[in-house]
């Protein structure tokens, strides 16, 4: 399966190799550097690449390329997906996935690596287990590991390994017994000019963080499981008693993970938590242009909406913006065309305005795209769909664990993918972040 | 810290603090230090006797190896620590090892004593970690020791090292393919493990080595299929591909017959084929006799085998993994009925949300779907409208996508959508919409002139890209109707002077060529243009100028004559011998002269030939002759190691080859099948496997449970599920009055058996001393039918019954003829004994494992279940295992579960239809309700309150239990007159301190109970109903055709009476069966008669005077019969 993992910087520079099979010489990565090239922006650079003799599946994270090396049939997400399971490892031991941590603890990635995979084939990737094998470094390990000579490394098989639950790992102990839920969502919505809903959608995700000592089986319940419609579990979960009672049974693993991702029915009307009035118009003389935009809450469940941030990206012939913000900065960068302009909390009293002029390159045509608009925001204390929890139940153990919910609306983490193009006179809200145009002045061409 | 003086390692790793007394080189600091003196340096710290320097010194190695260095050099100093006792200078060792060994044959030799040694401890993780470094370090003269290596692991017991040596298969054969017949043997054998751990290595060893031996497949398919859900995330993926490509082999196309499809998949399911052919118009019959006469082909049936994979696979789509996501939907789209395909939409617009190159590989495949079947996904259209900040290949595939997705309802929206999508900055993806527009104008006749208009404004775009690949999407459009556009030929002729991409030009210049008829004016002036600039043109343009030169010589030759000739002398010399030669070809066969051939002639037809208009069609056409989410696929080209996706055989080869012939214990290692088989018969002692509060000990879980379980399974397990069935098959003799004999000598047997089955039909027949001696078996039992409730009240669909009864019974065929062979096994064994041996066989295993810390204990173990499905009967296996309770229902009776234990909050509450007489009122149904107190604390005042029943229901409620302790339980009986009606009777359960609300819903078969009637007054009943008031109202009959496993005598009246509470009736007819029975409520007559004919035909009358009760009845009993 997976032969060799190259992981690559954005200079180029092959700082890791790693080969599960016979050695790859790094020469195979030409092979990448040229679709690299080709490419242009690392996004581009196609997951899978052909070379004469081995197939390179590379994804990018973190502004690093991991390149893994193929010599036969193998479905491409299973790589795709291993590799992303090795960088949140990474995450998960080292607390950033960076070169500078990867290349601080380049033994600890080598013995992670080694275990992950056994001849190109994953053996183990539950992160307890892992960490049974391998203890995660800690300032106050190393030390004791340079004087004692006492490694890193466990001598027993995880009994993860053998269970029929590998995601826990035995013998957990806790003196504070504590369980975590976040109840993190996202909107996904198209609005008109007008404001009205076109398309919304919420989609959503349970992260959880259990200490528990023992192993604890936990039942979690909502007050409204219909709102629910498409949801993926973390394989804990029992899928029969949510089919059967719409409840989430599962063991958890220790620590964080994400217990569930969901969908909401998208019959259900998504409140909107804030509207925005912008108007930008390029002028055919003068080489300018002029920006009007005005944010305001709309339906906010009486919750107040923070790190409100407007991003725009201007078109290219856009040299310098001259604004003025009643409310938060702005920030107007010329080489990427990117004017943002941080709000922070919204006001119900004061709506913050941002009003001013563009000028532009002097000679070039008025701009025939209109500029995209997006906002990215966070709601605390709101599950913005509605969705409650209703009762956490812990069976077998006997301790009284503390229990707690937080329910936040935010951005969500494929944050650069909310920005959106934009449909003229429909407003686009993604994941709280929004696009709109203003009216073309021509008429549609088509239809 | 040490790993930051690693990367120090160019400037001298000893000059780092930690270790002085091998800094006193100067030279080992400095930059100038040589090779040889910084490796002799890390030389001496590994021959040191420190194991903090040699770990230091091996963390340094490692580090040069991460990042590509050389450190071969070393391999002598390093491998002599790889007995090394520190574990993690040993584990580096094994990195180096791997890493160098190929390159230092020799000397890696001198390793392998330690790995044979290694081979041998007690310590599992040790085993299988020699076994793996051994199995990596790639020196051919090893092979024979490699191979001696896994064979043994193979049957290690350690569950871990058995995978590990699934692992080394794969190595071993790409070292030496010579072995692969001895390599297949120990495939053969790991394939019949049992373990979940093992399952997805050794099918991956499967697809490496011996992909084409299918046929190794067949025995371990089912057991495959029910462990799938509890492996992990990677072996699932591989499992179902693999999976997917044998039912390819095996199994019929479930699409053969559209129009039986659309009963859905279940029905055709159920085999009741025939019947359905019947319901459906006379279509289908001449289909059927098309194929009858083609193929001799069989209405489709869908194997129980291909429904068993779908149904396991599917709640895997809720993965949290992409890959086993995608793996799912690749063999859902592959291999379901069409109408159930649909399910894997939502799952892969799920995975839409994920990372960017998730999302590449999905919509690829989404693609290659939508061409196939568009329906599934048009719901999800909004989901692939594009975001500005998708790359590039992302917008493009999305576009690939919608446009597959376009008809004509939605057109309007999508192009709509398009239309913003022009004004994108991203050029590239601007030029793919007008593709798309173009293909959709192409695909949908509705819009063609919509979509026309709009691109030839875009011909006025200020951008020249979008005006070039208007152009030539235009041309392809134009060339579909041509006569009506000569004004957008006109508008684009203008067009010459500005546009300069020459696929554009030259596309302008075909198309005025072509039509030159349509623009004859034009077309000569453009000509004379295009003769100025010809030299400056691009090559491809050149070569439209000689055309459209020819064309219009042809056509117009009094006004383009002199240019023509002009153009191709400029042709004659042009630089590209391509432009010369065309030059040379066209003057001969356009310019009349004497030594011209016959073929100028021709010249018009030739030249002036209608084109046929080009089809612009999705790259994604055809792509699925790859199987979905591959790399073949993605590439569209095979990849190496790629196995074909067979096409569906004409027809099915034989399923009994699946048909496994173990022991009926092995069935226990997956908790699923087990739980189907307890629908089926609730009295599968569960008490091992998983419950046993051995295995746990050492974690060893399944395997552990595999061997040791053997035993005692037999014991208690599969003991009574065997007597169980022979006790059905007892019944069924109980009526021939010939077979008697054999029947006591069975009935013997049975009674030897500790636990038995009672009687299902004839129980109340039986004796109160059998009845009572049941109960005391039943006890034993009673851990089986706990933790079955459960299952039972997750409504297993009845599919899954039929299809464990298919199995059991074939089983069961075998288990007789054993049976009869073997006289006794350990089948005496009582529970206390058995529950010994495990113990005393888990002790073996512990010896097994170092004497791990393994803090699970014991009852937490047991409680935890490998799957998450099932995990529940797990729960409430441990109380009861713990708590014997009093009464056991008797076996084909179903349980049914009335309070579960979580809403319960720990009182589960079951009940089943006892089908005694209920003595108080006899018009009373009998219920038998099961309370078990899963709580620590005593529950009090057990009573019924608050019926709200439907008019004239009436129930008899049962005497208050005054205390049910913690863990205890016990059993009330209960009345209800349902009124011979399925409507359920809803009341509260009251405890001391809560209240439940709770319905009971009677199967229409539980509203009677048997009559007994002669044959002749039968007839005289049958004939009275039929000429009753309502003639023919009372009866009802439905054709049918028999399962496969029921089309003799008993098995019909076996699952008769298991559906209804009938009683038989005698008759002389060997074709016919009958069976009598009267209405609980109302004593009203239910008559059934079931007539079979030739082959698996059988006629099934229903006389009743409850209409709806025959009408149930009769639906029923179709589907029991069916099975």
């Amino acid at each position: 399966m997976i032969h060799s993992l190259f992981l690559i910087n954005n200079a180029g520079d092959i700082f890791l190799e790693k080969h599960w099979k016979s050695v790859i010489s790094r020469s195979v990565c030409d092979y990448f550097f040229e679709a690299q090239d080709k490419a242009g922006e690392p996004d581009n650079v196609s997951p899978v690449i052909r070379t004469p003799h081995h197939y390179l599946i590379n994804i990018y994270r973190e502004k690093i390329f991991f390149v893994s090396v193929i010599q036969t049939e193998v479905p491409p997400l299973f790589v795709i997906e291993f590799l992303h399971r090795v960088a949140e490892m990474f995450q998960d031991y080292f607390g950033e996935c960076s070169e500078v941590a990867i290349k601080d603890n380049v033994v600890i990635v080598y013995e992670l690596l080694e275990e992950m995979l056994d001849n190109g084939f994953p053996l183990a990737t539950e992160s307890n287990i892992l960490k049974e094998l391998i203890k995660p470094p800690t300032i106050l390990r190393s030390m004791v590991n340079t004087i004692t000579g006492s490694s890193n490394v466990g001598e027993t098989l995880p009994t993860g390994q053998l269970s029929t639950i590998p995601w826990r790992r035995a013998g957990v102990k806790y003196t504070n017994n504590e369980a975590y839920f976040d109840v993190v969502e996202e909107i996904d919505a198209i609005l008109d000019k007008s404001g009205t809903t076109v398309f919304a959608e919420i989609q959503g995700v349970i992260d959880a963080c259990v200490k528990l000592s023992g192993m604890p089986d936990l039942t979690l319940s909502f007050m409204n499981p219909r709102l629910l419609d498409d949801v993926s579990f973390h394989p804990c979960v029992r899928f029969k008693r949510w089919e059967s009672e719409r409840v989430l049974s599962f063991i958890p693993p220790d620590g964080n993970f994400r217990l569930m991702s969901y969908h909401v029915n998208a019959q259900n009307l998504v409140a909107i938590p804030v509207y925005v009035r912008q108007n930008i118009n390029f002028f055919e003389t003068g080489s300018s242009g002029r920006v009007d935009i005005t944010v305001g809450p709309k339906q906010t469940m009486g919750k107040t909406v923070e790190n409100v941030i407007v991003t725009i990206h201007m078109p290219k012939v856009v040299l310098s913006a001259n604004l003025t913000a009643t409310q938060g900065t702005y920030t107007y960068d010329p080489v990427t065309k990117i004017l943002v302009w941080d709000i922070g909390k919204l006001n119900q009293q004061k709506l913050p305005n941002l009003k001013g002029s563009l000028s532009l390159q002097s000679g070039a045509p008025k701009p025939e795209e209109n500029p995209s608009l997006n906002i990215d925001l966070k709601i605390q204390q709101l599950a913005i769909s509605g969705l409650k929890v209703n009762r956490l139940d812990m069976y077998v153990e006997k301790y009284k664990p503390f229990k707690g919910v937080k329910y936040v609306t935010k951005a969500g983490k494929f944050q650069k993918n909310w920005e959106l193009a934009c449909h003229e006179g429909l407003l686009r809200l993604t994941d709280l972040v929004w696009s709109s145009f203003t009216l073309m002045k021509n008429i549609p061409f088509l239809f | 810290m040490s790993t930051s003086s690693a990367f120090n390692d160019e400037k001298g790793g000893s000059s780092s603090a930690g270790e002085p007394e091998y800094g006193h080189d100067p030279a080992s600091g400095g930059i100038f230090s040589s090779d040889y003196k910084r490796h002799d340096d890390l030389k001496e710290m590994l021959d040191s006797n420190k194991d903090s320097l040699k770990l230091e010194a091996m963390k340094r190695i490692v580090a040069m190896i991460a990042r590509g260095k050389n450190a071969s050099d070393l391999f002598p100093a390093v491998v002599k620590n790889v007995a090394c006792k520190n574990i993690e200078v040993k584990k580096l060792v094994y990195v180096y090892l791997v890493r160098y060994a190929e390159e230092q044959q020799d000397l890696a030799l001198l390793s392998i004593s330690t790995f044979q040694r290694g081979l041998k401890d007690p310590n599992q993780l040790i085993r299988a970690s020699a076994l793996r470094v051994l199995s990596s370090i790639r020196v051919t003269i090893i092979v024979p020791i490699m191979m001696l290596a896994i064979k043994e692991a193979a049957s290690d017991m350690s569950p871990y090292v058995r995978k590990t040596a699934a692992h080394a298969i794969p190595k071993l054969y790409s070292l030496d393919p010579e072995q692969k017949d001895q390599l297949i043997e120990v495939i053969e054998k790991l394939l019949a493990d049992k373990t979940t751990l093992v399952a997805g290595s050794v099918v991956m060893a499967f697809e490496e080595v011996c992909p084409e031996r299918i046929d190794l497949i067949h025995k371990n398919y089912r057991k495959l299929c029910n462990l799938l859900i509890d492996v992990e995330e990677w072996g699932q993926v591989v499992i179902i591909n693999m999976l997917t490509r044998y039912a390819r082999t095996q199994f019929l196309n479930p699409n053969i017959n559209e129009s039986l499809l659309e009963e859905g998949g279940e029905k055709a399911f159920y085999g009741s084929d025939d019947d359905d052919d019947d319901d459906d118009d006379d279509d289908d019959e001449e289909k059927k006799a098309e194929a009858a006469a083609l193929a001799k082909r069989k209405p489709y049936v869908m194997d129980p085998d291909h429904r068993l994979l779908l149904r396991n696979t599917k709640p895997l789509l809720q993965s949290r993994n992409a890959a086993v996501v995608m793996a799912v939907a690749q063999l859902y789209f592959h291999l379901a009925p069409k109408a159930e395909v649909g399910v894997i939409a939502k799952a892969l617009v799920r995975l839409m949300r994920s990372h960017s190159e998730v999302q590449y590989v999905v919509l690829q495949n989404v693609a290659t779907m939508t061409i196939k079947r568009r329906g599934m996904f048009e719901p999800y259209l909004k989901s692939f409208y594009i975001r500005s900040t998708d790359p590039t290949q992302i917008k493009i595939l999305k576009l690939e996508v919608l446009t597959n997705l376009a008809n004509e309802t939605n057109i309007s929206t999508i192009l709509r959508e398009f239309q913003t999508y022009i004004k994108s900055m991203d050029k590239d993806f601007v030029a793919a919409t007008i593709q798309a527009i173009g293909r959709c104008a192409t695909n949908i006749g509705e819009v063609r002139d919509t979509c026309l208009n709009g691109l030839v404004q875009l011909l006025s775009n200020r951008d020249e890209l979008v005006v070039a690949e208007s152009v030539v999407v235009i041309k392809k459009l134009l060339q579909m109707q041509p006569e009506q556009h000569s004004d957008i030929i006109k508008h684009m002729a203008k067009l010459t002077d500005n546009i300069q991409v020459p696929m554009a030009r030259a596309s302008i210049l075909w198309l005025i060529g072509e039509y030159c008829e349509h623009v004859p004016k034009i077309a000569p002036d453009v000509l004379r243009k295009m003769a100025k600039t010809f030299t400056n043109e691009e090559d491809i343009v050149k070569l439209q100028i000689i055309n459209l030169a020819a064309k219009l010589y042809l056509t117009n030759s009094k006004q383009t004559k002199l240019l023509t000739q002009y153009v191709l002398n400029l042709a004659k010399y042009d630089q590209n011998y391509d432009i010369r030669d065309r030059a040379r070809f066209i003057r001969q066969l356009i310019v009349p002269t004497d030594k011209s051939g016959a073929l100028s002639k021709y010249a018009k037809k030739l030249f002036l030939a209608l084109k046929p208009a080009p089809v612009l069609e999705s790259p994604f056409k055809d792509r699925d002759h790859f199987q979905l989410g591959s790399l073949s696929h993605l590439l569209n080209a095979k990849a190496g190691g790629y196995q074909e996706l067979p096409d569906w055989p004409e027809s099915a080869p034989d399923p009994s080859v699946r048909n496994v012939e173990v022991p009926e214990w092995t069935k226990c290692t997956s908790r699923k099948e087990r739980k189907e088989k307890k629908v089926e018969k609730p009295f599968y002692s569960d008490s091992e496997g998983e419950s046993g509060p051995t295995e746990s000990a050492d974690s060893e879980s399944d395997s552990g449970s595999g061997s040791q379980s053997g035993s005692e399974e037999s014991g208690s397990g599969s003991e009574s599920e065997e007597s169980e069935e022979e006790s059905e098959s007892e019944e069924e003799e109980e009526e021939e009055e010939d077979e008697e004999e054999e029947r006591a000598k069975k009935k013997k047997k049975v009674d030897k058996s500790k636990p038995k089955k009672p009687e299902s039909a004839e129980s109340d027949q039986s004796s109160g001393e059998e009845q009572k001696r049941i109960r005391k078996g039943g006890k034993d039992r009673r851990s089986g039918t706990e933790s079955e409730s459960e299952d039972e009240s997750e409504s297993e669909s009845s599919e899954s019954e039929s299809e464990s009864e298919e199995e059991s019974e074939s089983d069961t065929d075998i288990k007789k003829k054993k049976k009869t062979a073997a006289s006794k096994p350990p089948p005496k064994q009582t529970k206390k004994e058995s529950k010994k041996e495990t113990k005393e066989m888990s002790l073996l295993d512990l010896d097994d494992f170092e004497p791990t810390p393994s803090p699970q204990v014991t009852p937490v173990n047991s409680f935890l279940s490998n799957s998450l499905v099932t995990d529940l009967e797990g729960l409430s296996l441990t109380d009861t295992v713990l708590a014997p309770t009093t009464i056991a229902p008797s076996s084909s009776v179903r349980l049914y579960e009335l309070l579960h234990r979580i809403t319960g909050e720990g009182l589960a509450v079951e009940y089943c239809f006892s089908r005694q007489p209920f003595s108080p009122d006899p018009h009373m149904v009998a219920v038998q309700i099961q309370f078990t107190n899963n709580t620590t604390s005593e529950a009090k005042s057990l009573h019924i309150e608050e019926p709200k029943l439907q008019s004239g229901m009436r129930i008899k409620e049962f005497p208050e239990i005054e205390v049910l302790p913690a863990g205890e339980s016990v059993n009330v009986v209960m009345g209800i007159d349902f009124c011979d009606s399925t409507q359920a009777a809803n009341f509260q359960l009251c405890t001391h301190i809560r209240k439940f609300f709770v319905s009971i819903q009677p199967p229409v078969g539980e509203l009677m109970t048997p009559a007994f009637l002669t044959e002749n007054e039968f007839k005289k009943e049958q004939e009275t109903l039929l000429h009753g008031q309502l003639m023919g109202m009372n009866e009802i009959s439905e054709k049918l055709t028999l399962g496969e496993k029921c089309q003799s005598e008993h098995v019909i009246v076996e699952r008769v009476t298991s559906t209804a509470n009938l009683s038989r009736v005698p008759c002389g007819s060997d074709k016919e069966s009958r069976f009598a029975g009267k209405t609980v409520s109302s004593g009203s007559l239910v008559l059934v008669t079931v007539t079979r004919k030739d082959g698996a035909g059988a006629l099934l009358t229903v006389n009743c005077e409850k209409m709806v009760i025959g009408t149930m009845l009769v639906k029923d009993i179709l589907q029991a019969l069916t099975q």
